[in-house]
Order: C-alpha cells, then structure tokens, then sequence
C-alpha cells in the first residue's frame, strides 16, 4: 500500500480545465460584448442554418441556427451566464447553510448534532429529482426556484463532510488549548474551526460547480427550471429536441457546453483535493 | 443485530414522516388549493363551504394528522387530471419505472464490471487509460443529453433501435443506456480499487504460486470478494436509479412514474406530484435498509451485534 502511494507522481495542474472555466466565466461576465449576435434575435430566413463546416453554413453563425434562425453560438454564449449565475448563488448559498450547520454539529455536539443529523438524513432519504418536482410544483418557476432547490438539495453534501473535519479537528490540541484558555465558542467557530475547513469547501465548491450545471440544465430541459425568453443550456436541449431529425447541431452544441464546463470542474476539483490532502489521492 | 434492525427500522420510519412533512408544507405554500378547484365565479360562501369539506378550515396541526392518517392508507387525493386516486395512478406506472431501473442498473454493470477487472490487472495501460476516460465522461455527460444523442445517431440516423414507447425489449435498450451511464464511473472505480487491493493479498499470491491459470485467480478468486463493495453500493445506485428516470423517461416518453409526475407539476396536479414523492421516497428508504441488512449476508465478516 505504502509503496503505492508514494509512486503518485505530483499531479499537474489542469491547465485547459482552468482556461475552459475562464471561458465560461467570461462569456458569463461580458458575454454581450463579444457574442456575433443578439441571443433571442429571430432571422426565419436564416433558419436551420448548419454550423459554418457543413454545406450551407456560414461564418456569420459559426455553429449553425434554430428553427426561428438564432445564433446557436451567441444563445450558448448567453446561456453561459445563467449557468454561471445560478451556479454561484447556489453553491454560496449551500455551502454557507451547509457549512454552517456541519461545523455546529460538529463542534457541540449532543443535542445540535442529534436534530442537525436527523435532518440530514431525512435530506438524503429522499431522492433528489422528485424533491425538484415538488418544489418546481409549488414555487414559480425561474432562477430563484432553481436556487432553492439546489439549495435545498446540496446543503447536506457540505454539511456531513464538514461535521465529519470538525469532529476530528475538536479533539485536536490547538482547540483544547483555545477552549481551557477561556476563548468563547463563536470564536473558537470562527476564528480555529473555519479556517481549517476552508480547503475542503473550496474543493467540495468547485466539484459542486459541474453538478450544479448539469442539474440546472436538467430541470430546465424538462421545462421546470429557467423559462423562455431567458435563454440556458437545457432549455436550449429542449427545443432541439423537437428538430432531432433535421438538425443535429441543436442538441449536440448546447450538451457539449455543458459537458466541457462540469468535466473541467470535476478536473479542477480533483485535482484541489489531491493538492490539499494527498493522502486522499485516488491510486 | 436486532438492536440494529431496530434502530435502521426507527431511522427509516423518521426520514419517511420527514418526507410526508416536507410534501405537506410545499402543499400548504403552493396556496390555496380551492382555487383552482372552483370555477372563477364562484362566490365567498362557494369557497368556505369548499374549505369545510376539504377540512382546510382547522388548524395546521390537525389537517397534518389528517394529512398523515391519509397518506398512510395511500389516499393521496384524486388527480385532478385523471380523475382518479392518486397512488394507484402511478403504482400502475411503478413497473415500467422498475423495469427501466433495473434495465440501467444491467446495463452499467455489465460495463463497469470488465472495465473495472481490467483497469486492475493492467493498472496504467491503455485499458486504465481507457476506463479513466470514459469515468470522466460518464460524470460530465448528463443522461438526458446521453439519450438525445443515443436517439440522434442509433435510433434516427442508423435506424438500428426504437426511441420512444415501451412497446418490446428492444425499447428498452436506449433508455437504460442513457439511465445506466452515470453510475458506470463510480462503480467502475470501486471495483478498480478493491481488485488492486485483493490481488495484492497473499491468497491471491498462493493461488498463482499453485499454478492456477491467471483467468481463474482473476475472474474466480479475485472478483468474489472484490465485488464485495460494489455489490454494497448496487442498491443505492438502484434507489438513485429510480430517481435519475424521471428525466430519461421524458426523453424517451417511458410511460412510468416520473413522466406522470413531471406532466403532473405542469397540470399543477399536486396529488399526482405528492403521491410521486412519497412514494420515491418510500421506495428509496425501503431499498437502502434492504442494502444494510444484506452487508451481512453478501460479506460474513460484516455482521451486526
């Protein structure tokens, strides 16, 4: 086993995950000033366009048109920024509730971290897409519903990896000093507890921020999550799902934006984790 | 062991009543059910008389108890779409949502299991390489865009299998795909970790040292206990199964449970929507019990006391 570990090499880091991450944080922040076209502007003539490399396309849309003859390239560029938007207030979202309640559980104990835990596990207990249909059922729909559901269904992730650090870091040396040398419990939560769980959600944020995407897009292809005329990925797989024999580029274009963006964080998250715990580097 | 079943017995019935607790408050915030029960028109004293019959009229506590005593007989309320109960609408439905469970569930061992053999036995080489890869795909890739892409190049260019309906095996075989996709990483890997810790052992060792042929010491003596953790993990794969069909059954218009209950939410039809989530709940619950009271039977070594 030993000998195993230490034949790891130093993993290097994921250079195209970061600039595929960049991209789309850009397109999110100033996506309007670079896109070729207007996202929702309607060209029929234009439409059903074939990206520039078929017969038929043309650079002016680069990766082809939809049925009303909008730029598939601008509305990816434009959905990017919901994504990003949604992805962000998400994961503050759950990891602060998440992180907050794990580290109370963790450190106090007894009663807080009996309810704390109860309340996890019947979290966990129920399966996450029937949880969304409830809520899409009874919330209106948009960003907010997404976030909350997000948030209501990621919370627990945080919460029971940081309960489990805190358990263990409780019993550390530097808290039993801090403790015995009359330092109060808020202080000991902020000032001790906290930072040293900063790397694990920095981590558990950037993993986050791959399923978080592809949960967005789920609920919006189902046509629960983001509403037209706001434009977001799923959405997108939706109405090209309706054109599946015709043209291709409508449900391949969107999915591939979703698969580079989730595969670059669930890289740049792994490799975090193995840069702060190397211990815990899958052989 | 009974202290423990008892225990995992009371945990179960706890996440189920949380369960109905969280439908009933969602019920409560989605407003007032009335509404849409009486025609636009109708007037104040329409509405208290709807109220009093719908036992909307007493207290929170009260209409819970009520709430409850109803879910457990499975009176969930009539869909307003169907006109008929609920539960039963969907229980109708839950053998085509097993059925495509089960199907996924087939489909990513049967994939995960050589790939996670191989990628052990030849650790680093191309197969590794290759199960790497895939883990990685498998994880980035949604199942619903799995599925539109499946329906894209098998079903619609190649013609070689039906994409919608659930009208004969072959049906079948798309939509498990696109369902069975996202476990195969994980399991791939559990399997690829286990394999690398058991061939290092000495019965493996002894097993060579007697001559046995090299597939034997693999595929016999090897996979049976390093299986041991995958097979753990295969219910909550199923349970979790059972939930990921509700966007595959869309895609590939699977008449089961979860397309009822997303064409449900669009109808606002919140029995249909609260009847879905008990009862995934329910069966998720019962499922991940099964999987512990079952470590013990797959692996000796963990037995409860």
């Amino acid at each position: 086993m030993a000998e195993r570990h230490a034949a790891i090499p130093k993993r290097r880091m994921p250079v195209v995950s970061c600039a595929v991450l960049g991209l789309v944080l850009l397109c999110a922040v100033a996506g309007p000033w670079f896109a070729p076209h207007e996202a929702s502007e309607i060209a029929l003539a234009e439409s059903m366009t074939p990206p520039f490399w078929r017969t038929g396309g043309s650079l002016d849309h680069p990766l082809g048109t939809d049925m009303l003859g909008r730029d598939i390239l601008s509305r990816i560029i434009a959905g990017a920024r919901v994504s990003v938007t949604v992805a962000i207030y998400a994961i503050a979202l759950s990891g602060g509730i998440g992180a907050a309640l794990g580290i109370s559980a963790g450190y106090f104990g007894g009663i807080v971290d009996a309810v704390i835990s109860r309340l996890i596990d019947i979290q966990m207990s129920i399966p996450a897409i029937p949880l969304a249909m409830l809520f899409a059922a009874v919330l209106p729909p948009g960003e907010g519903m997404v976030i909350t559901i997000i948030v209501l269904t990621y919370w627990t992730w945080y919460a029971r990896i940081v309960r489990g650090e805190v358990l263990s870091l409780r019993e550390r040396d530097f808290i039993t000093v801090a403790r015995v040398s009359g330092v109060s419990s808020p202080m000991i939560l902020i000032r001790h507890l906290t930072p040293n769980v900063l790397n694990t959600l920095l981590v558990l944020a950037t993993l986050q921020f791959g399923s978080v995407i592809v949960f967005e897009a789920g609920l919006s292809f189902l046509g629960l999550g983001i509403q037209p005329p706001q434009v977001s990925w799923g959405g997108m797989l939706a109405d090209g799902r309706n054109f599946i024999e015709v043209a291709w580029w409508l449900i391949t274009m969107p999915g591939i934006a979703i698969m580079a963006s989730c595969l670059a964080s669930n890289l740049l998250g792994d490799w975090l984790r193995d840069t702060f715990d190397p211990k815990r580097r899958i052989t | 062991m009974r202290a423990y079943l008892i225990r995992r017995l009371w945990q179960g019935a706890v996440a189920v009543l949380g369960a109905l607790l969280i439908v009933f408050v969602a019920q409560r915030l989605a407003g007032d059910p009335v509404a849409l029960l009486l025609p636009m028109d109708a007037s104040e004293e329409d509405f208290a008389a709807m109220r009093e019959a719908l036992g909307l009229d007493r207290p929170l506590p009260v209409q819970f108890v009520v709430f409850l005593r109803d879910a457990f007989s499975g009176d969930f309320g009539e869909s307003y779409q169907w006109q008929a109960p609920a539960m039963p609408l969907l229980l109708e439905r839950l053998p085509a949502t097993l059925e495509l469970a089960l199907a996924g569930l087939v489909f990513a061992l049967l994939l995960a299991v050589p790939l996670g053999v191989l990628s052990a036995v030849y650790r680093g080489r191309w197969v590794d390489r290759l199960a790497k890869v895939l883990a990685l795909l498998g994880q980035a890739m949604p199942g619903f865009w799995v599925g539109l892409l499946l329906i894209l190049y098998l079903a619609v260019r190649l013609q070689w299998l039906p994409a919608f309906g659930r009208e004969g095996p072959l049906h079948l075989v798309l939509p498990a795909i696109a369902l069975g996709w996202y476990p195969v990483a994980a399991m791939t890997r559990t399997l690829r970790s286990s394999m690398l810790d058991i061939l290092d052992s000495d019965y493996i060792r002894t097993g060579r040292v007697m001559g046995l042929p090299e597939r034997t010491v693999i595929w016999r003596y090897a996979l049976r206990n390093a299986a041991v953790p995958l097979a753990t993990m295969i219910g909550v794969y199923f349970a979790n199964m059972l939930g990921g069909a509700f966007v595959i059954e869309v895609v590939f218009a699977w008449p089961g449970v979860g397309r009822t209950v997303v064409d449900a939410v669009f109808a606002r039809d919140f029995p249909v929507v609260q009847a879905g989530v008990v009862l995934s709940a329910v069966i998720f619950v019962v499922v991940n019990l099964l999987v512990d009271l079952s470590y013990g039977l797959i692996d000796p070594r963990i037995r409860h006391g």
